[in-house]
């Protein structure tokens, strides 16, 4: 029976992995996501859960002991932060094109520099194009729900592919919840024990990571672009089973107050329930506003976004990063994107908040909501703020 | 039955590129690289087995009485041997 308990997120998303019972971790500390591997490091030498913890001498080595141990048949957890996880870019292309499902929280944070440890988007957007699904968490629970969900995701048969978990650095890491924590018999009902589709063994020799001339190269991305296309579905699957087993929903959009809305916000990760706030007060003053909340990084749910803004005037996608130089912040460059060859398509705005750990407040929301719902022609290179900046 | 040697659709790529047959870069004959190949002057050789050594490739073998010689399925005319016979008994000669 699942338990109703005050956990710091990290620890619980720490206590999480262990009943997935992984058999090697392998992760080297940067704030803010050390709170996760520190205690499944305690967990281990408690004697709690029986797996191997690699203490790696970098991160770019923690990915590699992942994908070497996955390699060979493991079910492998990681996790890491901002210049960790640029630290672990080389290897991350190589994960996936392994088809090694690797798990890996990331405890979002800015990038350097200058120097910042607080968080926002700006290290998992880098990774955007590495082949990996990407979750997004908005709170505890979900923290908790996505860790288990991304072992049964990547490890599905149609999927081999490897997940991270973003759970915002100090929003999320370092604060703490009420969270209903599964039981191991309810995750060992859920999650069987990994079995992989091919593994390294000295009695079936085998090749993993080899050569691909340019020969092959096109048709090797065509079945990588495919295999992460249709996780979609899977991901679909494991959460509707999840949905069956604990009660709690997962959509890769999900839709807060947008029914009749002419504005819609969208957001990711934690800030998703601040703006729940402000769409609360902005209704109550008459605002036809309403909220969109992305899940489902990678695959981009095309679809499901298609379908939630219909008959919508305008979108403000909040952005946690930026693509500097470019069109805006990356989120806010896909949704426009997504929609440009539809016939009717509301106007997409870009703000770019919070970014290096920089407030948000329900006031700020609201302002958005209200900016956005007086534009009626925006430029291409005009729909992007970066919000909230002194000067400008 | 010829093998192929390119998967003709991405469907037939195995996930991961993973190659189920162990040692079939021994069918890949990387000998069609190669523009020069190593020629032995055995008058010269003095059976140190500095080529053997070197090779890259691993093709160069040992004949019954000591001298070396380079087997050109596999030998892609790198020019190491040749590079690192101090007697200067192997020289590179064009191909064709």
């Amino acid at each position: 029976m699942s338990k109703r308990i005050g956990m710091e997120i990290a620890f619980a998303a720490a206590e999480t992995v262990a009943l997935c019972r992984p058999d090697v971790i392998a992760a080297y500390p940067i704030t803010p996501n050390t709170h996760i591997p520190e205690h499944l490091s305690d967990i281990v030498a408690e004697g709690r859960l029986d797996a191997e913890f690699i203490c790696v001498e970098s991160e770019h080595s923690a990915l590699s002991a992942c994908a070497g141990a996955a390699g060979a048949g493991a079910r492998v957890f990681t996790a890491t932060s901002s210049q960790g996880l640029l630290f672990m870019q080389e290897i991350m292309p190589i994960v996936s094109a392994m088809r090694l499902p690797v798990v890996m929280a990331i405890g979002n944070r800015a990038l350097s520099g200058p120097i910042n440890i607080w968080n926002d988007h700006s290290d998992i957007m880098v990774q955007r194009d590495m082949g990996w699904v990407s979750l997004f968490a908005a709170n505890g629970q979900e923290t908790v729900d996505m860790v288990v969900q991304a072992f049964k995701i990547g490890e599905h048969r149609d999927v081999m592919l490897p997940v991270n978990v973003n759970l915002d650095g100090f929003q999320l890491t370092h604060v703490v919840e009420p969270i209903w924590m599964p039981d191991q018999r309810e995750i060992d009902r859920f999650l069987p024990p990994y079995e992989p589709f091919a593994s390294l063994h000295p009695d079936h020799p085998l090749s993993m990571g080899t050569l691909g001339v340019p020969e092959i190269y096109n048709e090797v991305m065509m079945g990588r672009n495919v295999a992460l296309v249709k996780s979609k579905k899977v991901i679909l699957d494991v959460w509707k089973e999840w949905e069956a087993l604990f009660g709690r929903r997962y959509k890769p959009i999900e839709s807060y107050e947008a029914e009749g809305a002419e504005v819609l916000l969208l957001t990711m990760g934690s800030l998703s329930e601040t703006a729940e706030v402000a769409i609360d007060e902005l209704r109550r003053e008459g605002v036809a506003a309403g909220l969109l909340k992305l899940r489902l990084w990678r695959p981009f749910p095309f679809e499901e976004l298609r379908e939630a803004v219909e008959g919508v005037k305008v979108v403000a996608v909040a952005d946690r990063a930026c693509s500097i130089g470019g069109p805006g912040g990356p989120v806010f460059a896909e949704v426009r994107s997504a929609l440009y060859g539809e016939p009717e398509r509301p106007i997409v705005v870009n703000f770019m908040i919070g970014i290096g750990g920089r407030d948000v407040m329900v006031e700020d929301f609201k302002n958005m909501v209200k900016k956005a719902a007086r534009m009626k022609h925006v430029p291409a290179e005009c729909a992007y703020e970066i919000y909230g900046v002194r000067g400008s | 039955m010829t093998e192929k040697k390119w998967p003709e659709t991405w469907q037939e790529v195995n996930p991961g590129c993973i190659v189920f047959t162990p040692g079939s870069a021994r069918s890949y004959l990387t000998g069609s690289w190669r523009a020069q190949k190593p020629i032995w002057d055995n008058t010269k050789c003095i059976k140190c087995g500095l080529c053997y050594l070197f090779c890259p490739e691993g093709c160069i073998t040992e004949d019954a009485e000591g001298y070396f010689s380079a087997d050109l399925d596999y030998c892609k005319g790198c020019g190491v041997c040749a590079h690192e016979c101090w007697p200067r008994a192997i020289k590179m000669v064009e191909e064709g």
